[in-house]
């Protein structure tokens, strides 16, 4: 049986990711919501029911060539530390991490498909990739479900397509979602009507961390809404058109950036990158913020490429469940902000200073590494 | 004599559940069985229930299942679930509730998603389960009016139909 550890010890295979072409799309994500035929729904099942849907279940997502030696636990057996350390690393929802016995979750070994068990539908089952690749995860997560389907019955109607405890997940069940990294946008201001002309299209946008609009460390998520009435496919190709073009935004944005303020430019990602190396105390929102800086820096060339991997990697690890299970005891705020800030410097320890070519007569060289918006 | 745990009546009902590694019982004469409308023995909740140690589940809707239900508003015949729950959690029991409430079902889809349809991937030999499903309601009326026409010759080559038909079943 795989230990929690080893589950958490390395970085999910999307982290490590490498470069892609598309720089402001940290991750694509599919999740599919299926139900038991002739059980009822885990909210509203009895806790035999529940039971028993979870013993149909757990054997046969366990015998999945993809689950072979996967992480399999129930919710009951897990800490409330390392359920929200599955949290922070988007393998379970926050809503079941709240649960416990007769809910379960099996997690592939390097982290690219999660199956929650008995969540607010008997299957959640979701895929995760590095960049921009709803089609090639969509294709491998229904793959799967194809060969689940082969072992339980599904709750299906010819019209209303899976079942699903809530009716807005009805038809395909498909979330289709991607996290971008936006900070060009952000920092021109452009992100408002940006993000109004995607919700405009019926999808759905919100900031991944911090409440309302705002967004820390300038993350946000863009998904689907509807699920009925179009066929996973539409849903998915539309969703990459609109991505890849906030993306391609994002590009235009840091190229006008560096051309019209330079040293603004410079002068931000170089504060973040002083912060981060000598801060000795640092919460989250100033760490997210600082690397979500040090990221654009790492896209545009002031660091090398394996750098935006370092910040993405970060990015879980300053989290709070994570620092717990750094330190292996709860931690008081002010403890976790030092840990948390020894965590960063010594991670960075090796990365020098930023790279700043800029100069105000030659435009050539302003993109080092690739950053050339032509290129994207 | 086991009696029952609310009063010295012999009790008829028991209720034996592991929940939480712990051994539950649950002693009710009849009447008392009869009076917290204890019908269906398997339920663990309905032990938790009458042993006072009653848990609300972390993370479920907050709604708890009726045993007794308001005279003429729609349950599902399966879960239980009725129309006074969907009101209140906006989500629905099984997936039978889409067929009980499917009026409710059409006003909520309004406006909610592209279509009232669905297309897309459909499960492999759940089809195939559907339309034989389907076979058999339509068989099944046939024989009905066959009866009651009293045509037995027509009911018997019906009834010899749904019993190959149900034979076959769908290879799991």
């Amino acid at each position: 049986m795989m230990r929690f550890s080893t589950l958490i010890r390395h970085p999910a295979e999307w982290m490590a990711g490498g470069a892609s072409e598309q720089s402001a799309v940290i991750t694509s994500r599919i999740r599919l919501a299926r139900n038991l035929r002739g059980h009822s729904f885990p909210g509203w099942a009895k806790k035999g029911e529940r039971a028993e849907a979870l013993e149909i279940l757990r054997p046969a997502v366990e015998g999945l060539p993809a689950m072979k030696d996967a992480f399999s636990r129930e919710l009951g057996e897990l800490s409330s530390v390392q359920k929200q350390v599955l949290v922070e690393r988007h393998l379970i929802s926050r809503e079941h991490a709240a649960r416990g016995d007769g809910s379960g979750a099996v997690i592939e070994r390097r982290q690219s498909f999660s199956i929650m068990l008995n969540e607010e539908d008997h299957l959640r089952m979701q895929s995760i990739r590095s960049g921009l690749k709803l089609t090639e995860a969509y294709k491998a997560l229904s793959e799967l479900d194809s060969m689940l389907e082969q072992k339980v019955d599904y709750a299906f109607d010819p019209t209303l397509g899976y079942l699903t405890t809530c009716p807005t997940n009805l038809g395909t069940g498909l979330r289709a979602s991607a996290m971008l990294h936006l900070p060009a946008l952000v920092l021109s201001d452009q992100i408002g009507p940006v993000l109004q002309a995607v919700n405009k299209i019926g999808l759905a946008v919100r900031g991944l961390y911090g409440e309302g609009t705002e967004s820390l460390g300038n993350l946000y998520q863009i998904s689907n809404q509807s699920t009925l009435g179009e066929s996973e496919e539409t849903i998915i190709n539309r969703l990459e058109r609109v991505i890849s073009q906030v993306a391609t935004h994002e590009e235009n944005a840091r190229a006008k950036l560096m051309e019209d303020d330079p040293d603004m430019v410079a002068d931000k990602i170089g504060r973040a990158y002083g912060v981060l190396r000598h801060a000795h105390i640092i919460d989250s929102k100033e760490a997210l913020n600082h690397l979500s800086l040090l990221r654009l820096g790492g896209n545009i060339g002031f660091f090398p490429a394996e750098s935006v991997n370092l910040c993405d990697t970060l990015l879980m690890d300053i989290q709070q469940a994570h620092l717990q299970l750094h330190a292996g005891a709860k931690l008081s705020p002010e403890a976790r902000d030092s840990i948390r800030a020894e965590i960063v410097r010594s991670r960075l320890q090796s990365l020098d200073s930023p790279d700043i070519r800029i100069s105000k007569n030659n435009d050539t060289d302003r993109f080092p590494e690739g950053g050339n918006p032509e290129d994207a | 004599m086991m009696k029952c745990d609310y009063c010295d009546s012999k009790a008829t009902v028991f209720l034996t559940q592991l929940a939480e590694g712990q051994m539950k019982k649950v002693c009710l004469c009849d009447s008392c069985a009869k009076e917290r409308g204890v019908t269906d023995p398997t339920g663990f909740s309905l032990a938790d229930m009458l042993l006072g140690n009653f848990q609300k589940e972390v993370g479920g809707p907050v709604v708890q299942r009726k045993e007794k239900v308001a005279g003429g508003a729609k349950v599902c015949p399966e879960c239980g679930f009725t129309f006074e729950d969907l009101q209140k959690v906006r989500r629905f029991g099984c997936g039978n509730c889409y067929k009980v409430f499917s009026d409710e079902v059409a006003m909520m889809l309004r406006g909610m998603h592209k279509g009232a349809s669905h297309i897309g991937k459909v499960p492999e030999g759940l089809m195939e389960f559907h339309y034989r499903q389907q076979r058999l309601d339509e068989l099944r009326t046939k024989l009905e009016q066959a009866i009651a026409s009293e045509s037995y010759e027509d009911a018997a080559d019906l009834r010899d139909e749904i019993h190959t038909l149900d034979e076959t079943e769908v290879g799991k």
